[in-house]
């Protein structure tokens, strides 16, 4: 089954194996961008997180069909060129990073919060970012992170 | 080589009735959020899948004659965004779901499809006197939402039907949910109540997640409130309720449950935690119609 979609900016074609196949799968497997995180195809981790026509949601639980001629952001589209965004500029400061692993998650999550909320208090971080699982670095720098790039956004 | 059978992709919703009725082992997909892991695990491979997420009739929200239309295919973050005011307790609930990225994907419909008494739509639908719109090419009827789901993971759609939208009556006074998880997001409910009040025919309704085969409703509660509201005018001169009260509602909604012992939580502390959760959103709501609705 053929699939055209257009992710970071390019469109690209796709041949999915088996109609159950997810986005996530596609990007990974198929177009070589393994930014996006699998670590768990259930929803829970968020490691996954990338935008479909503009709205976060978790790649693992997108029918690669249902993004045929849509528009996805991953990742590897937050920034611009080889200058890092905001986001994964504080997300490297303040040190929220170990493995790394929910890192990519993390960014476009935190990314769609403060594209929506420039500057959010520590309740709508968390809420932002319930979606969004880290078995290493406790929230405490990620929190962190947000708050910094919220200033750095907003001066 | 494995051939691929495509994805049916329809874009009209009379276009998805056709394609069902020509393909009963197909399977609908919505926002994915239940369907998707049940693939991904190949707990299910069905034969075809049938993506409801082109179809724009199921995408409507409007209001006419007092109701809420609401599309099958609406999620979660349409729902918390704009009809706070018309369906509080459905709004309060759909917050409570997931995460950001689960409530911008799943949808009411894709919760009564899964039918999981631990829907966490299902409670604030079947206080609300809310009805399920069914359709199939053979036509359309219209199921009460209390009425909708007949065991765990059961519901009374055909194979050749649809979930075409929820009629939730607009509410005419305070609503509440409430749900108890073992953390504060990301949780299904180990149990949950809501409950609307309606200022105009003067009852107060509700219903229990997640603690029976499928969400109920508690008579006994609702009746032991009305007696005692028309015993002091209560709807006219309503004042807070008693400790006593709140602890009697709160005692006779979690007798009306059915809970068993499963990983989430056990009988006795689905009963205790369903008393604390009516009585409180029965403070909220009372106390909000005593302030502003009476
Ligand atoms: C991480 C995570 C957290 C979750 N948290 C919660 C929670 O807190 N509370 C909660 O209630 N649920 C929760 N869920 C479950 C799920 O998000 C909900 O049940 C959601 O409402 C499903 O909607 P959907 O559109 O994604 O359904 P889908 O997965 O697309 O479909 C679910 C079922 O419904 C059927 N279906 C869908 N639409 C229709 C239609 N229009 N007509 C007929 N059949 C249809 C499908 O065939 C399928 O059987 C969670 C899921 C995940 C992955
Ligand atoms: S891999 Fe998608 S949420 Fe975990
Ligand atoms: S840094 Fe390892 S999971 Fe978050």
């Amino acid at each position: 089954m053929r699939i055209a979609l257009n992710v970071n900016g390019e469109p690209r074609e796709v041949v999915a194996a088996w109609e159950g196949e997810s986005l996530l799968f596609v990007l990974r497997e198929r177009l070589g961008l393994p930014g996006s995180k699998n670590a768990c195809e259930q929803g829970e981790c968020g490691s996954c997180t990338v935008y479909l026509d503009g709205v976060p949601v978790c790649a693992c639980l997108v029918l690669a069909a249902q993004a045929d001629g849509r528009e996805v952001l991953t990742v590897e589209g937050i920034a611009a060129g080889d200058e890092l965004h905001p986001v994964q500029r504080a997300f490297v400061e303040c040190g929220a990073v170990q493995c790394g692993f929910c890192t990519p998650g993390l960014v476009v999550a935190a990314h769609a919060l403060l594209e929506a909320n420039p500057d959010p208090g520590d309740g709508e971080i968390r809420e932002a970012l319930a979606g969004n699982v880290c078995r290493c670095t406790g929230y405490e720098k990620i929190l962190e992170a947000v708050r910094v790039a919220s200033a750095e956004m907003s001066r | 080589m494995i051939t691929v059978e495509a994805t049916l992709t329809p874009t009209t919703l009379a276009e998805a009735l056709e394609m069902r009725a020509a393909h009963p082992g197909s399977v609908p997909i919505a926002g994915g959020t239940d369907l998707m892991v049940e693939l991904n695990f190949d707990r299910r491979r069905p034969e075809r899948l049938l993506d409801l997420t082109r179809v724009p009739e199921l995408a409507e929200l409007g209001r006419d004659d007092g109701a809420v239309h609401l599309g099958a295919g609406v999620t979660y973050t349409g729902i918390v965004e704009r009809l706070g005011a018309a369906a509080p307790a459905l709004a309060i609930a759909s917050r409570t779901v997931g995460s950001p990225q689960i409530r911008n994907r799943g949808t009411v419909g894709g919760n009564l499809g899964t039918a999981s008494p631990a829907g966490d739509a299902l409670p604030p639908l079947v206080a609300s006197g809310a009805s399920v719109e069914v359709a199939s090419a053979r036509g359309r009827r219209t199921v009460a939402a209390a009425d909708f789901c007949v065991g765990p993971k059961r519901n009374v759609l055909d194979a050749d039907e649809l979930i075409v939208a929820v009629d939730v009556p607009a509410a005419r006074g305070p609503q509440q949910f409430a749900k108890v998880g073992v953390r504060n997001a990301m949780v299904i409910a180990v149990c949950s109540f809501a409950l609307a009040v309606d200022a105009r025919s003067r009852r107060v309704t509700t219903a229990i997640g997640s603690a029976a085969p499928t969400v109920v409703s508690a008579p006994e509660a609702e009746a032991f409130l009305a007696g005692a509201l028309d015993e002091r005018d209560g709807w006219d001169r309503p004042a807070r309720l008693g400790e006593a009260e709140l602890a009697r509602f709160g005692d006779l909604v979690a007798a009306a449950a059915r809970p068993i012992d499963d990983v989430r939580g056990t009988v006795a502390y689905r009963r205790h935690a369903l008393a604390v959760l009516a009585r409180r959103a029965l403070d909220w709501a009372w106390t909000d119609y005593a302030r502003s609705w009476a």
